[in-house]
């Protein structure tokens, strides 16, 4: 039963990975730029799910409609005004930058809402559900099952629109791209609002689990590089992949080996798979 | 030797004389400002020669600190827990560079990013060795005065700094640097005529570690208490680039002096804005990097005047 049981909060928390990670994962193979500032934008979702509850009283997976808009815009903008000047530039500095952006934002959210840890808890509690001998917290399904779904609709999005279509092209050949009529900042600013709005879904949903604070966004960076790095770049089959790959490690290294040391197990097979397997899971050689 | 390394040489040598002038607080800025010179000069050899995008240097900082602290205070004495952590740093990092540096652009990034997690995780488990999360008190040095321990943590520190500057200077007139110069701008072509990138890459990656943990080393025996958090912390791999960028990527003088002016900067950050000093710095770092991407060297007299004339 122990195994079911493993299995179960395995294949829970790696769909809530697999969200953490889709939009990082979009941005860093759309843009070629590896945003740092994502782990802050889940977390500033966490808190706008906590202040809507708290003030309104809207339970978080409502709060997933008010913050998709918002983020996608504040995406936009920021890559529109920000990024899109140094896009072309080598690494370094792209991701200098966004490591100076993510400092900014850290820093507003800890001045406006103190370090302290705080929780979403919901009145009544919803409680758990029970099959034979494993059990689920009902909040942790909930956060699942929408995560699912927003992941579900990017891969919708991705193959149906025509958005999706020239996102896609861009990330696949971005001078053919532009040869085929394809306003490319356009959709770097659009994939970018994406990848906001996403983080800021993810946090919504993760404000239904874990608790909240400024100091937490590095840990869900952290999953979203081992994820993308697990699976594949920029392919929504790959972040799934990577997320329940890196949850099912995490879940029974913590169970044989304790759970302090599933972070390094973690970030170790990051590093195996970053030197045998770059490309990741499901994604193909040459890739990139 | 080139005029801007003679420049390089003789601002390290004005460094030494702040004693002088005196005072715990000239001291302590003092040491600060050549750890930091040593932070950047290091970096710049991977990231400013060779151009990989390296954000290891917390993860080296930090070795050396916990392996000098270590050994501290299993009674060892100073200069030979530096002496270890210094070498051990050198062949490890030569041996992880050359698995590595095989890795391109953002893979390499986020490789050497993950560098610093895993060894804090460790660090943090192995609490037997090393106190884990409750860090680690090292003993103190001697019962001299706290006026001539601090002199003399700022002239160790200094020392590394010097030694930092020699390698920098060495290696960038070396057939090393050529290398490393051949790799950055076209690593698959200087591979095809015959150059052992592999090698190159390992040494460089290796002389980027070694005076890193070093000052690593010393910084943990001068404030007597690491904790892991502290060490491994991600600003000592990202301050590096930011000082490198701000002085100008690849000559050691801009390097170096883009450390001493970063540091001048966060002071008066620190003094004035407690609250928001993250915050302040990553406006620094995202103005800097949208408006003068080529750093300060960019602003040369000459340019601003021909500018001026045709005003």
């Amino acid at each position: 039963m122990q195994a079911a049981q493993i299995l179960i909060n395995a294949l829970v928390l790696g769909c809530l990975y697999a969200c953490i990670a889709i939009g990082f994962s979009l941005v860093w193979g759309v843009l070629n730029v590896i945003n740092l500032i994502h782990g802050s934008f889940i977390v500033l979702g966490a808190y706008l799910a906590f202040g809507l509850y708290n003030a309104l009283h809207i339970p978080p997976w409502y709060a997933v409609i008010v913050a998709a808009p918002l983020f996608f815009v504040l995406g936009y903008l920021l890559q529109r005004l920000v990024l899109n000047r140094v896009i072309t530039a080598p690494v370094l500095v792209t991701l200098t930058l966004t490591f100076g952006l993510d400092l900014i934002l850290n820093n507003a959210m800890i001045y406006f809402f103190k370090a302290d840890y705080r929780k979403l808890t919901l009145t009544p509690s919803l409680g758990s559900v029970s099959i034979f001998d494993v059990v689920v917290p009902v909040d942790r399904l909930i956060a699942t099952a929408a995560a699912l779904a927003l992941t579900g609709l990017l891969y919708l999005l991705l193959r149906r629109s025509r958005i999706g279509r020239a996102i896609v092209a861009v990330r696949l050949d971005r001078d053919a791209a532009v040869l085929m009529g394809v306003n490319v900042p356009s959709i770097y600013a659009i994939a970018f609002g994406l990848g906001a709005a996403l983080a800021g879904c993810a946090g919504v949903l993760m404000a239904l689990i874990f608790p909240i604070s400024p100091l937490t966004s590095s840990a869900y960076l952290g999953k979203a590089f081992v994820v993308c790095v697990l699976g594949g770049l920029g392919s929504v089959s790959g972040a799934l992949a990577g997320g329940l790959l890196l949850a099912l490690v995490e879940g029974v290294g913590s169970t044989f080996l304790g759970p302090s040391h599933a972070t390094t197990l973690s970030f170790v097979l990051l590093i195996i798979f970053l030197v045998l397997r770059p490309q990741g899971l499901v994604g193909r050689k040459g890739f990139e | 030797m080139t005029r801007s390394n003679i420049a390089l040489l003789v601002l390290i040598a004005a460094v030494a004389a702040l004693p002088l002038f005196g005072g715990a607080y000239a001291l302590r800025l003092g040491t600060i400002a050549c750890l930091y010179a040593v932070l950047a000069l290091s970096w710049n050899v991977v990231g400013g020669l060779a151009g990989y995008p390296s954000f290891a240097t917390a993860a080296f900082f930090g070795y050396g600190a916990y392996a000098a602290g270590v050994l501290l205070g299993h009674g060892w004495p100073l200069w030979a827990a530096i002496a270890f952590a210094t070498l051990s740093a050198f062949v490890a990092a030569a041996a992880l560079g050359a698995v590595l540096l095989r890795l391109r652009g953002h893979y390499f990034a986020i490789a050497s990013l993950s560098l610093a997690e895993v060894l804090r995780e460790l660090v943090n488990n192995a609490t037997d060795l090393t106190g884990g999360g409750m860090g680690l008190n090292i003993p103190l040095a001697s019962g001299a005065g706290i006026m001539a321990e601090a002199t003399f943590f700022f002239f160790a520190m200094w020392g590394v700094l010097l030694a930092t500057a020699l390698m920098a200077i060495i290696v960038g007139g070396s057939k090393l640097g050529f290398a490393l110069a051949c790799i950055r701008q076209n690593e698959t072509a200087s591979s095809m005529v015959g150059l052992n990138t592999t090698l190159y890459k390992a040494a460089a990656f290796g002389l980027s570690a070694c005076f890193v943990s070093a000052a690593g080393g010393i910084y943990a025996a001068w404030v007597h208490y690491i904790d892991p958090s502290d060490v491994f912390d991600v600003l000592y791999s990202v301050k590096p680039i930011v000082m490198a960028l701000m002085g100008g990527l690849g000559s050691p003088l801009g390097v170096a002096c883009g450390a001493f002016l970063y540091l001048g900067l966060e002071e008066v950050v620190w003094r004035n804005y407690i609250q928001i000093h993250t915050g302040v710095l990553g406006l620094l770092i995202v103005l800097l990097l949208l408006f003068l991407p080529h750093g300060l060297s960019s602003l040369r007299p000459d340019r601003l005047w021909r500018r001026a004339k045709h005003v």
